[in-house]
């Protein structure tokens, strides 16, 4: 299932950033962005470990959606910035390379090996549990509040989703 | 955001006013709404924050999140919010309240139910607890006048409701999916089913938004379309009110004669107490904080609390206690889609006798974890973590209810004289227990739930029942109202028997509880007190 813009606009909106449906989605960070290219790289390359297969369009997803997520949010995003090296400071140490430079399967490898799966999400806790929720989680959380995500498992309209009321009234089709 | 942040806000008190409101919440709201249309000067002080309501996405990602817990969503907590909780069962106070304008309302979960003909003569129907020094056709016109306020969207189907005199202001929400499945078992029990009053818009109505399906009710609604109590505390606020916020009232003092309040001494952040002088004063802070501060305003005259000759000031302490039984189907039920319910069953709600109480079956729409839930608090990622998630959502189904809790004595609040507050103030002790009556009333209400789920076909998978219930967040009955001065502390207008110029229109005042949902009864009794003050002014 592809991830569009659409789907973008509802994670956005499910953290509460306001963005209209003519907003500008930069999949880059800009010049003032509080999180770098590096960073944005990252995050895509967690999604390939965490998202589904089935999930298509995940690196513009991820782009546009963290790069605009964090545009107001200097201390979301510096927690970001923060579990990204802790992550890398992790891949170095066993993989001798930042962890956007692994294979995919070296990838899920550094995670579980961090246990990152186990872990508590805690925006102040240990290194594993701050990659599990400015990382791991956010992007689950971006991806399960979408219409596509909903979809994916099995409801059209997801929680944190705003998808209106008549949903809830059908039968399965 | 954050409620502890400094800013530059005058919170010094106004001149002597007409009213001084204590509370922000849905009561407090309504009563300075309405005496402020009728041309009073109001000041309602607050002592918890003016939330912004641009930040409300932002609370449902902390309620969605698993980081975070529940009492942070509206920043409860810490030396302000301390309690304690010594009877046999605990009781969590600050999962149970909001403190800050629009209160409760901003948590709640938006059910809205007049209360039963039979819940204001419950002992001479059956002998237990108490009679309301009212009746249903006393309160029955400030009902009508509460669903107007809080844009009510219902539905005239219920067969055992008590007698109205014109439609609900918007449309009920249409039954769900698994509604209708439900219909068809409890259709084969003799079990009536009907549609929900919902304190959330079904259409757009006065600006507000009408339900987007946004799924996360309680504790926060991203749309507005729930009702919450900023609604009357603005309009209060665009007929001239000052709302004062982050300032808890320490204690009301009265005259040297003790028959009237004088003024409330409240706190701000800047650490300096200040006095508001009023006529009139309006306790609206809720069935817990209302009886502390009537207690923590202990003086030589009144050593035991004000308004307290009566010795019942928290005494009567009620909530309600929630049942359920849960499982699955092997079909899809089509849960979580929206985060309030559709139809309910009140055809166990009246008393035959003494044997049990009041039981309010709700059918559920949100049975079961959501996808979203899922993903973020498992061990799993990619395509194992969807494969559980398909495993695991789209077939539950649940009924869960409401059950009585009568009055008894021994369930209070009262100050904890070994632990203070942010500014030195004994906490509130809550002392709370179940008596037979209550678990016997839960027991029945989990055979009715089981007979549902068992002509539905259902695998039974978890129940609530007496040993494992817990509260549904009702503070209710410890102030309560009566003619008798010595077996009560306010009077039929919601003022107290002791202090002419005090009125508490709070689920503190029901002598009895019910097994609805209260505040459409806080609502109505608060329109009713601001009547009569309105005359005493």
């Amino acid at each position: 299932m592809e991830l569009t813009r659409r789907d973008v606009l509802a994670a956005l909106a499910a953290t509460g950033v306001a963005v209209g449906t003519g907003a500008v989605l930069r999949p880059e960070p800009e010049e003032d962005s509080p999180i770098g290219d590096h960073d944005v790289a990252t995050l895509v390359a967690v999604a390939g470990v965490v998202y589904p297969s089935a999930v298509e369009g995940v690196e513009s997803f991820v782009s546009e959606y963290s790069v605009t997520r964090v545009r107001d949010r200097p201390e979301y995003a510096a927690g970001v910035a923060d579990a990204v090296d802790a992550l890398d400071e992790y891949t170095r140490d066993w993989y001798d390379a930042d962890f956007a430079d692994l294979d995919a399967a070296t990838r899920e490898r550094a995670l579980s090996g961090m246990d990152v799966d186990y872990a508590n999400p805690d925006p102040g806790g240990s290194d594993r549990e701050r990659i599990r929720y400015y990382l791991v989680n956010d992007l689950l959380y971006a991806l399960f509040t979408t219409p596509t995500g909903g979809e994916l498992a099995g409801i059209e309209n997801p929680q944190g989703h705003p998808g209106g009321t008549s949903s809830y009234q059908r039968g399965p089709e | 955001m954050a409620a502890n942040e400094a800013d530059d806000v005058d919170r010094t008190p106004s001149d002597r006013v007409d009213v001084c409101v204590v509370g922000a919440g849905p009561a407090g709201g309504l009563v300075a709404d309405r005496l402020a249309a009728a041309g009073h000067d109001v000041v309602v002080i607050e002592a918890g924050p003016r939330f912004d309501d641009g930040a409300r996405e932002r609370r449902m990602e902390r309620d969605i999140r698993p980081a975070h817990g529940p009492d942070s969503v509206w920043e409860m907590g810490g030396d302000r919010d301390d309690y304690s909780s010594s009877g046999d069962r605990d009781y969590p106070l600050n999962a149970a309240r909001v403190k800050g304008v629009g209160g409760s309302t901003l948590h709640w979960q938006g059910m809205v139910m007049r209360l039963h003909e039979q819940d204001f003569e419950l002992d001479s129907a059956t002998g237990v607890g108490a009679d309301w020094p009212i009746d249903y056709e006393d309160l029955r016109p400030y009902y009508a006048a509460a669903e107007q306020e809080l844009g009510v969207a219902g539905a005239s189907d219920n067969p055992f409701a008590p007698p109205r005199e014109e439609p609900h202001p918007l449309p009920a929400f249409p039954p769900s999916h698994s509604d209708s499945l439900f219909a068809e078992a409890c259709e084969d029990l003799g079990i009536a089913t009907h549609s929900v009053p919902n304190a959330r818009l079904s259409e757009s109505r006065n600006g507000r938004s009408a339900c987007v399906g946004y799924g996360t009710c309680q504790p926060v609604c991203p749309s507005g379309a729930k009702y919450d109590a900023t609604i009357h505390a603005q309009r209060a606020e665009d007929r001239g009110v000052r709302v004062v916020d982050r300032a808890p009232v320490q204690r009301l003092e009265h005259d040297d004669q003790g028959d009237s309040v004088t003024a409330a001494v409240y706190a701000t952040p800047d650490g300096r107490e200040h006095r508001q002088e009023a006529r009139e004063f309006v306790l609206a802070a809720g069935g817990v904080e209302i009886p502390r501060l009537l207690l923590l305003s202990a003086t030589d005259q009144y050593p035991d609390g004000l308004a307290n000759s009566s010795g019942l000031v928290g005494r009567f302490f009620m909530d309600h206690l929630f049942a359920g039984v849960g499982g699955t189907l092997d079909e899809p039920t089509r849960q979580n889609h929206v985060g309030f319910n559709t139809t309910e069953s009140h055809q166990f709600y009246d008393r035959a006798d003494d044997t049990r109480g009041a039981i309010k079956l709700e059918f559920l729409n949100y049975a079961g974890p959501s996808p979203v839930e899922m993903a973020l608090d498992g061990d799993d990622w990619g395509d194992e973590l969807l494969d559980r998630i398909r495993a695991n959502y789209g077939t539950h189904v649940a009924v869960g209810a409401i059950v009585e809790q009568p009055p008894r004595a021994e369930n209070r609040v009262r100050l904890d004289p070994e632990r203070t507050d942010d500014h030195g103030n004994p906490v509130p002790d809550v002392v709370w227990s179940l008596g037979d009556y209550t678990r016997r009333t839960i027991e029945r209400a989990n055979e009715i739930q089981r007979d549902v789920l068992e002509a539905l076909g259902a695998d039974v998978e978890w129940a609530v029942g007496p040993e494992n219930t817990g509260p549904a967040f009702h503070h209710m009955g410890t102030t309560r109202m009566g003619d008798d001065p010595e077996e009560s502390v306010v009077n039929p207008q919601l003022r107290t028997h002791d202090l002419r110029n005090l009125t508490i229109p709070s689920s503190s005042a029901f002598p009895t509880g019910g097994a609805m949902n209260p505040t459409l009864t806080i609502a109505a009794l608060a329109l009713k007190a601001a009547d009569h003050v309105d005359d005493r002014l």
